[in-house]
């Protein structure tokens, strides 16, 4: 069996109500329900298997060179929340059919509401650790997008933002666990890592790794302290609620405690932090649900305390309890799915929720009141119903555990007063709603619903009653597969039947039942009392907390980052020079054994020049043209200098770069002030003066040491392998083009998106152009001179063969796609200058943003090509042919990758350079006089 | 006599590389100093050339021949700059 498709068929049906939307309500409900139904079947396909124990596993390599398989695993306790998730999931599909106004998207909701599903499906059948937090990431993202469905309105908005922060962070606390746990075992693999469960337990890292693991399942599960995001996610249509809140999304906590019950469970640590929990929140939601008037705040807040219960049973450490919580997972899903489904019915049918406004339902809608009825009695406890069963398992359980030592009493005492409340406010449900008098001004008159629409919940109640009088029969093997699998060894021996005789929990239960009565009859003074606390609300507190965290960071960012690039030159200097002048202490002698080269007049002159018009420019950088002259003469020196120290490629990449970056700051200058008024103070201009010639002693002495020390540098390899292996003797464009292909590759890509960029930023942006010249002298009126313009045009064919040459041998001499793409850029803007952006519009009809996404394409290609071959990506080839006249030459495919290169820097340079120029052309006061 | 003449030229070059600097601070106009540097490109020409025939390798011709190519460029580009303002229009 193929268990890949199992979550990969509801993954795909994320996109299926998008496309049948348009064909109408039923058809696209109907849709929808395919897949995931074929996904069900596939499952139930094995049921055999797994009740007869077996757990059915299936890996599929993913990126086997990382050591990342994709795995599943089908066991009892999946197979049981699989049921719940693709069996409730169906009927909310056939509920939301009918539940969605004709405002609502339709197609949005249901592909959110699987997205959703399968998120959940992959959960609980992933048998790698890592895999299992991504789809537990997944289901946050959704759940998040469906609470906040309706987000017109603010409360969703809100809603949908807590849940999505609390349970996020546990989201993060939940990795950082289970990579814990990960490393403890030695290995990601669910099935190794429950099988560990002695080692990890016995490992110091154990309570770190539980704490977290426990506050991802907490945020999840709405575990108190974390409960409060629960009721606020109310805001979500209630198909939703329904769905994730009663039977899903809230279940994956308790899931995770289930999943990792073998590994974690059995320590004194984890039954204070679990049973406490639970028992704390179970109680908390029980007697919060009493005072909602809100009907689905009331049923939250009793899913809360639910879920406490099982959370409570889990942390017993008794597998007779974790029996009872697997039983109570399958009835609580069943009574509450179908309640949150009745309580939308009402809200649907009579347009409130308010337990205040709405009574003597039972008149107006019989058939729904009946159900609801049902539903809400075995969320009571109730003889005959299946919150019975669990209820009295839970009872028993509580009395059967000695952990608190002599206040282990109270457990059982506090249970039952839990479940006091629980019948309370189930009575409270059915009075008040069903009973109790006339609906008062309600804004629709109550009806019965559709008759579809009541399906859903029939199924459901149904099944309260089934697994209520049959339990044994009904659920009986899919609970012991199911705690089989929790347990991880034998099941204890376990009775599913009504009747156990006259015994302690069912005294127990009796209290409850009695207590629950009595406190809902005297709710008048529970509700006064309770009227005196001024309740908090959850919302304010959490909105709070975000800003002024909100504030917090903003308060740093502001101390770092103050806008200053002065500043932080200043603090990156500083730093470079702390961390790097340190190790410099330890070095007694910086000259190392190197013979040094001789010194001539030339290299005297040359850097003579080079220090002179460096400081020049340090010194006028006030007057910026001037400024700009004296650092072209220090490019020109560095191009020298890589001439004469044998880096002729070096020397020719300078060359062009110079020249772009000075046409560049050319053309920005245009829109600057010419000069700048002094700014800094002389204490700061002495503080950065000293800095920096600190910082230029400290590198100086780095690169006197590093060239007069001799050492095995890795240029050895690319010398000796170049021709070999890159099939060329320019050792440097083979590295480019071959053994560094990949960076080559990453870095096109950076400068084309960096043209983007520049394109997007600087379009359509409005400067201020001037009119005069600094000295306030009128521009000229020859734009274009003639002279100018004729020595151009006959430049560039000159300069175009220059460029091939420089390409075609650019692998083993000198040059290479970069520097030829950099001199063809230069010719063309050359003609932009001497001729006009209206000139050169019909003679060059090449979009450069194409340009450049075709080099990239073209050096991509080249990559992909040796995958043609079966070698890895961007393998070279290369071999030598013969062609009468031509002589012998060498063909590479590495010309391909430095074409796509070249097409790249052409297009990136003109791309940002002339647009860069055409901002003026249509601005230009003084163009339209000319024109 | 080949290593002569290039010692002596290449002193020269050099004397002209120092002048040039000088003519570019002294200035005064901003034209004097783009032909400083545009003479700086010239005398760079020669020493390249002259490097390239001391050492005996054809390598470094590429190299004067970008400089002449683009450094005639890059001056156009501050003229037109000084004359208009704006380098593409």
């Amino acid at each position: 069996m193929n268990l890949l498709w199992v979550v990969l068929l509801p993954l795909i049906g994320t996109l299926v109500p998008l496309l049948t939307e348009r064909f109408g309500r039923n058809v696209c409900a109907f849709s929808v329900a395919l897949l995931p139904a074929w996904s069900l079947i596939l499952v139930l396909m094995h049921v055999g298997e797994i009740f007869d124990g077996e757990a059915i596993r299936q890996t599929i390599e993913w990126i086997p060179s990382m050591g990342l398989d994709l795995s599943f695993r089908l066991d009892g306790l999946s197979l049981l929340f699989l049921l719940l998730i693709l069996g409730i999931g169906l009927l909310i599909i056939l509920y939301a059919r009918y539940y969605l106004s004709d405002k609502d998207s339709m197609g949005q909701f249901y592909a959110y509401l699987i997205l959703f599903m399968s998120a959940m499906v992959g959960i609980v059948i992933s048998n790698n650790m890592i895999q299992l937090w991504m789809f537990w990431e997944l289901t946050s993202i959704s759940s998040f997008l469906l609470i906040s469905f309706w987000s017109h309105k603010p409360d969703a908005r809100k809603g949908a933002r807590m849940a999505l922060t609390v349970t996020g962070t546990g989201g993060l606390a939940l990795l950082a666990g289970l990579l814990l746990l990960g490393n403890i075992v030695g290995s990601y693999d669910l099935d190794t890592v429950l099988a560990s469960g002695d080692l990890i337990r016995a490992h110091a890292a154990y309570p770190i790794a539980l704490v977290l693991v426990l506050l991802g399942a907490f945020t999840k599960s709405a575990q108190f302290p974390f409960h409060f995001w629960l009721p606020h996610a109310m805001a979500a249509p209630t198909p939703v609620s329904a769905y994730l809140h009663s039977a899903t999304m809230v279940k994956a906590g308790i899931f995770l405690l289930c999943r990792f019950y073998p590994a974690l469970a059995g320590t004194d640590l984890w039954f204070m932090i679990v049973s406490l929990t639970g028992l704390i929140t179970l109680l908390l939601g029980a007697y919060i649900a009493l005072f909602k008037h809100d009907l689905k705040g009331l049923l939250a807040y009793s899913t809360i305390s639910h879920l406490g219960l099982i959370t409570l049973l889990l942390g017993l450490n008794s597998d007779l309890a974790a029996v009872a919580a697997v039983f109570h997972i399958i009835n609580h899903a069943t009574f509450k799915a179908s309640l949150f489904m009745a309580a939308g019915i009402i809200d649907h049918e009579t347009g409130s929720r308010d337990m205040r406004k709405l009574n003597g339902l039972m008149k107006y809608m019989p058939h729904t009141a009946t159900l609801a009825i049902v539903a809400a009695l075995s969320m009571a406890g109730v003889p005959l119903l299946n919150g019975f069963l669990s209820k009295e398992m839970f009872f028993a359980e509580t009395l059967d555990q000695s952990m608190l030592g002599s206040l282990s009493w109270m457990i059982p005492l506090l249970a039952t007063v839990g479940a006091a409340f629980s019948v309370a406010y189930s009575l409270r449900f059915i009075h008040d709603v069903f009973f109790n008098g006339e609906p008062i001004d309600l804004p629709k008159t109550p009806h019965e619903p559709p008759r579809y629409m009541k399906v859903p919940v029939e199924i459901l109640v149904a099944l309260c009653l089934a697994v209520g009088i049959f339990p044994a029969y009904l659920v009986g093997d899919l609970l012991h597969a199911a705690a089989f699998s929790v347990l991880a060894n034998d099941v204890p021996m376990h009775s599913l039947s009504i009747w156990h005789g006259f015994n302690i929990p069912l005294f127990m239960s009796f209290l409850a039942m009695v207590g629950g009565i009595t406190i809902y009859y005297n709710r008048r003074h529970l509700f006064e009392f309770q009227a005196q606390f001024n309740e908090p609300d959850a919302k304010y507190i959490f909105e709070g907390a975000v800003q002024s965290l909100i504030k917090f960071t903003q308060r740093i960012m502001a101390t770092l980052e103050n806008g200053s690039l002065q500043r932080y030159v200043f603090l990156m200097l500083l730093f470079t020079l702390v961390m790097s002048a340190y190790p410099l202490f330890e070095l007694t002698q910086n000259a190392g054994s190197r013979p040094q080269l001789p010194i001539d007049g030339v290299a005297i002159t040359a850097a003579l020049l080079l220090i002179i018009s460096a400081i020049a420019t340090v010194i006028w950088h006030r007057r910026r043209f001037l400024s700009l002259i004296y650092l072209s003469v220090v490019g020109l020196i560095v191009s020298l200098a890589f001439a004469k120290f044998s880096a002729p490629d070096l020397a020719l990449t300078q060359l062009s770069v110079e020249i772009v970056t000075i046409i560049l700051l050319l053309l920005a200058l245009y829109f600057l002030p010419q000069s700048t008024q002094k700014e800094s103070s002389n204490r700061r201009l002495s503080i950065d003066l000293t800095v920096s010639a600190l910082i230029g002693c400290v590198i100086g002495t780095i690169c006197f040491a590093m060239l007069t020390t001799p050492l095995n540098s890795i240029s050895d390899f690319f010398i000796a392998n170049s021709k070999t292996g890159g099939g060329g003797t320019n050792v440097v464009n083979v590295i480019l083009v071959d053994f560094r292909g990949f960076d080559t590759l990453g870095e096109i890509t950076v400068l084309g998106i960096a043209a983007l960029g520049i394109f997007k930023l600087i379009a359509k942006m409005r400067i201020y152009v001037p009119t005069r010249d600094d000295k306030g002298r009128p521009w000229t009126k020859d734009r274009h001179p003639l002279m100018l313009a004729m020595v151009s045009q006959s430049l560039l064919p000159l300069a175009l063969l220059v460029s091939v040459y420089i390409f075609l041998r650019g692998h083993n001499l000198p040059g290479g796609g970069f520097i030829a793409g950099l001199i063809t850029s230069v010719a063309i803007i050359q003609q932009y200058v001497a001729n006009g952006v209206l000139w050169i519009k019909p003679r060059i009809k090449v979009d450069y943003q194409w340009l450049i996404a075709s080099g990239i394409l073209m050096a991509t290609a080249t990559g992909l090509g040796s995958w043609i071959f079966d070698k890895p990506f961007l393998s070279t080839w290369f071999d030598h042919f013969h062609l009468p006249w031509v002589g012998e030459f060498e063909l590479a495919s590495a010309m391909i990758f430095d074409l796509g290169v070249y097409l790249t820097v052409v297009g990136a340079v003109l791309l940002i350079l002339a647009n860069l120029g055409k901002l003026t052309t249509s601005e230009r006061v003084d163009n339209k006089e000319n024109v | 006599m080949l290593n002569t003449a290039i010692t002596i030229a290449t002193t020269l070059v050099c004397i002209s590389l120092i002048l040039n600097l000088w003519r570019l601070f002294k200035g005064p106009s901003r034209p004097d100093r783009i032909l400083a540097l545009d003479t700086m490109y010239i005398n760079s020409i020669a020493l390249i050339i002259l490097f390239g025939i001391a050492s005996g390798t054809a390598l470094y011709f590429e190299a004067a021949l970008l400089i002449a190519m683009l450094g005639f460029v890059s001056t156009a580009a501050m003229c037109k700059y000084i004359l208009r303002g704006d380098l593409i229009e």
